[in-house]
């Protein structure tokens, strides 16, 4: 920025009328509200244009710039949400600091939804350029945020969603760290016998990838390791490990967490024993091992989902249960196999395809009711069957409970170190489930696989590929610029801080700390500019940048001026 | 002329703000009488802003966000609630509560921001036009409005509201948590009382005076007045200036 500009006392604004052919032209006078607005004090020049994002638009307003010595420019037309970018960029290459720029939106917010009342179109299209160039009046230049990127990653979780993020991280030549907390990598593909839908022995599979990842450059397995501690922020944060009773440090530019999910035990769920009522995670040993002698087998979906205490379907259950009463078939064609579901979840071509076959090999598949429950005996299970509308008795030898896939009980440890949040069922909760699924609201921390919600393994590995990409966005760049209309705390407002410490309860972001001098301290690079710190400040000691109470005061005083 | 009222919206970027633009982009159409200040996020909006902009004569002040649970900033509108509900008892003191509204639109929303917008002018107009408006305002209204301005952004209120959310929704240390009533309850005290004081401070202004004679000038209990005149004195904000026949005259510091 120059610093002639920031050091010139006289306001001198320039207002910039934009027709947009005749979505604004069309209905209002923009020539008469141009020429209105140049009587406004402290307004140096006003015009309208007719495209003012234009080529000759942009060129207009550097020209008026300089002509005119300009050092706060309003454009008047369409919203800042797409348009901002576009006339800051214009403005710092005209030579003005970008913050020294206002919008108005006098086109999306006013003549496109007021086209039947041009007059009022028009007063209140005055009005808000008066507003607007109120609050230009009142803005400070400000400096962007440099964040120097450390391009080496963490990688928390070695299962196939964490191997599949750190394997793509480190071809991409980024230094990356794979944590896991047990002696050794694969995560739940350990336990399992087969995947589906291709029948595929999930030891061999997840063998593959374990060589790939111990045969990787760059990459760096830490087994029997856990977090200990976590600070700094994007681009600079700083690990603490703890690997079998010793500490070690890492220091990374970006985390992923892939610590994917616990299963469920159904302890007093179906009077469950471990024996002849058991786990379908029970079940995959077993099918291990060939331990499977039973005749008739019945397994029950949905035990301890979609009820009170965990309202949501694991996603994966219904499918495991298939396949493994596909492999029991394959094995001995004559065990009966019933299971008895809520309702079936087989998504996609490949998984319907694998329910018909399912059951064409004979597989019975029973719905029950939740108000319903089966009953479990000791040798038979009572079930209302919804399909015929009366009770079957079925008798079993082996009984297989799917239960759900549930949070790992030390994710609120891990998520109040990263300060990510998590969701009700103590999974982590992404940034936005749509439009930022594989980020974190915090920068620099990303995720992928079951540690977010139940997912196969498919879907882990194209989460843990989308965790590294997203990554990478930041890795790749050697310093990054955050915004710079952040909260700050005056040096000379620090005397009425009281140390309430508020700032630091209000922050989403954990951008404000106490340091080592018992003072409030706000980290800029964390901060994303809510404002929510400065209007709860008990003291109002905490300024919003771009957004301070001096000018919002002096748009409401133009709104209320006539 | 029929009454066109004149409204002030606080719009969050993420979500309202972007709502209204989704509406102008369908051209779904609505009445001109609302003008918008761009906030990054509704927690952003403070007490004073709504209540300075009640005070210039506008009538009306519509806060909108993004829904809860869907906010940019996590939480900003879980705070924006707070202080807006804050604000809302403050004003209901003086019978200007129905002027304020706070609302979710997401970006998505083009249609509600307009049906919202559309209600909001039809009910004001139904009101009529705000006292504080025109050339001869309620001057005696505009007051109390100054002391709730000078109230809602003193240190107390700002704290307890700050405060709110940690107090209500999170246990202490002993795992108890304060329930939202007895919270409610000391809120709406301290409202009350710190309307009065600030009141109080505003009347004395000007000129000195007594408790008889503020407990006069103001409508309020004198026995009220001298409990708020010794906090008052605890805070440093006034001070006996003479005693007239064992009467002590207050001064404003």
């Amino acid at each position: 920025m120059s610093k002639e500009n920031k050091d010139k006392k006289e306001v001198r604004v320039g207002v910039f009328i934009c027709h947009c052919g005749s979505n604004i032209g069309g209905i209002i006078n923009c020539k008469k509200l141009a020429d209105y607005a140049g009587t406004f004090p402290n307004v140096a020049h006003s015009e309208d244009n007719l495209y003012t994002c234009s080529e000759t638009g942009l060129s207009s307003i550097k020209n008026a710039i300089k002509e005119h010595n300009l050092n706060r420019v309003v454009v008047a037309s369409c919203t800042p949400r797409t348009h901002e970018p576009l006339f800051r960029e214009c403005i710092s290459e005209a030579g003005l600091n970008q913050y020294l720029f206002n919008f108005v939106n006098i086109r999306d917010q006013c003549t496109w939804v007021h086209m039947k009342d041009p007059e009022g179109a028009y007063r209140k299209a005055v009005d808000l350029v008066r507003m607007g160039v109120a609050k230009a009046e009142k803005l400070e230049p400000l400096d962007t945020i440099n964040i120097k990127i450390n391009p080496s990653a963490l990688v928390i979780g070695g299962g196939v969603a964490g191997m599949s993020a750190a394997l793509n991280l480190s071809k991409q030549g980024f230094k990356t760290y794979l944590v896991e907390k047990e002696d050794k990598l694969g995560g739940r593909l350990n336990s399992l016998y087969k995947l589906f839908p291709y029948d595929i022995e999930a030891s061999e599979f997840v063998g593959k990838i374990i060589s790939n990842v111990q045969n990787a450059k760059n990459l760096e397995i830490l087994t029997s390791s856990k977090v200990k501690s976590i600070d700094g922020f994007v681009g600079n944060f700083e690990i603490e490990i703890d690997q079998n009773g010793i500490s070690k440090n890492l220091d990374v530019g970006a985390i992923i967490v892939a610590v994917g999910s616990s299963s469920l035990d159904p302890v007093g769920l179906f009077s469950y024993d471990g024996k002849k009522r058991i786990s379908q995670l029970e079940l995959e040993a077993k099918l291990k091992n060939n331990e499977i002698s039973a005749k008739d087998i019945v397994m029950i979906q949905c035990v301890g989902s979609r009820n009170d205490d965990r309202p949501y379907c694991s996603s994966v259950c219904c499918m495991s249960a298939i396949k493994n009463a596909l492999i029991i078939k394959e094995m001995n064609s004559n065990t009966h196999v019933t299971i008895l579901f809520r309702d079936l979840y087989t998504p996609g071509t490949e998984y319907e395809e694998y329910y018909r076959k399912a059951r064409e090999q004979g597989i019975i598949f029973v719905k029950y009711d939740v108000e319903k429950m089966p009953v479990v005996e000791e040798n038979n299970i009572k079930v209302y069957n919804e399909y015929i509308g009366s009770e079957m008795v079925i008798p079993y030898d082996l009984l297989v409970l799917s239960t759900p896939l549930v949070a790992n009980a030390d994710n609120k440890e891990l998520a109040q170190m990263l300060k990510v949040p998590t969701e009700a069922n103590g999974f982590f909760l992404e940034a936005h489930v749509k439009l930022r699924p594989s980020d974190f609201a915090t920068d620099g921390v990303y995720i992928g696989g079951s540690a977010k919600w139940p997912v196969d393994i498919a879907e882990s590995i194209t989460q843990g590929y989308s965790a590294a990409s997203r990554a990478s966005t930041i890795l790749s760049h050697k310093e990054i610029e955050v915004e710079g209309a952040t909260s700050y705390l005056p040096e000379f407002n620090k005397n009425l801080c009281t140390g309430c410490e508020v700032c630091i309860k209000v922050c989403p972001f954990h951008a404000i700390i106490k340091n080592e001098d018992d003072e409030i301290e706000i980290i800029e690079a964390l901060c994303k500019g809510c404002g929510v710190c400065g209007a709860t400040c008990t003291n109002q000691a905490i300024v919003i940048r771009h957004f301070t109470d001096e000018q919002i005061i002096s748009e409401i005083y133009a709104c209320g001026g006539q | 002329m029929s009454f066109e009222p004149k409204l002030l919206g606080f719009l969050c970027n993420w979500c309202s703000y972007a709502g209204a633009d989704l509406a102008g982009v369908s051209r779904i159409q609505y009445p001109p009488n609302m003008r918008v200040i761009r906030v990054m996020c509704s927690g952003r909006v403070e007490p004073k802003f709504i209540i300075q902009a009640l005070q210039l004569g506008l009538d009306g002040v519509y806060v909108m966000g993004c829904h809860i649970g869907d906010c940019h900033y996590l939480e900003g509108n879980y705070e924006a609630v707070r202080k807006f509900e804050m604000t809302k008892k403050f004003l209901s003191l003086i019978g200007l509560e129905n002027r304020i509204r706070l609302d979710w639109v997401s970006a998505s929303e083009g249609q509600r921001f307009s049906e919202f917008v559309t209600k909001f002018v039809n009910d004001i107009k139904e009101i009529g036009p705000s006292p504080l408006s025109g050339d001869n305002p309620d001057n005696n209204l505009l007051d109390k409005l100054k002391a709730i301005k000078m109230a809602a952004s003193s240190n107390r209120m700002r704290a307890l509201v700050g405060r709110e959310r940690k107090i209500t929704e999170e246990a202490n240390v002993y795992g108890e948590r304060y329930p939202q009533e007895k919270f409610d309850e000391l809120m709406n005290q301290a409202i009350k009382d710190e309307f009065e004081r600030h009141h109080i401070l505003l009347a004395l202004e000007k000129y000195s005076k007594s408790v008889k004679d503020i407990a006069k000038e103001l409508d309020i209990d004198p026995s009220i007045v001298l409990e708020h005149m010794l906090v008052l004195k605890a805070r440093s904000q006034v001070d006996f200036g003479e005693i007239i026949e064992n009467t002590p005259i207050f001064i404003r510091i």
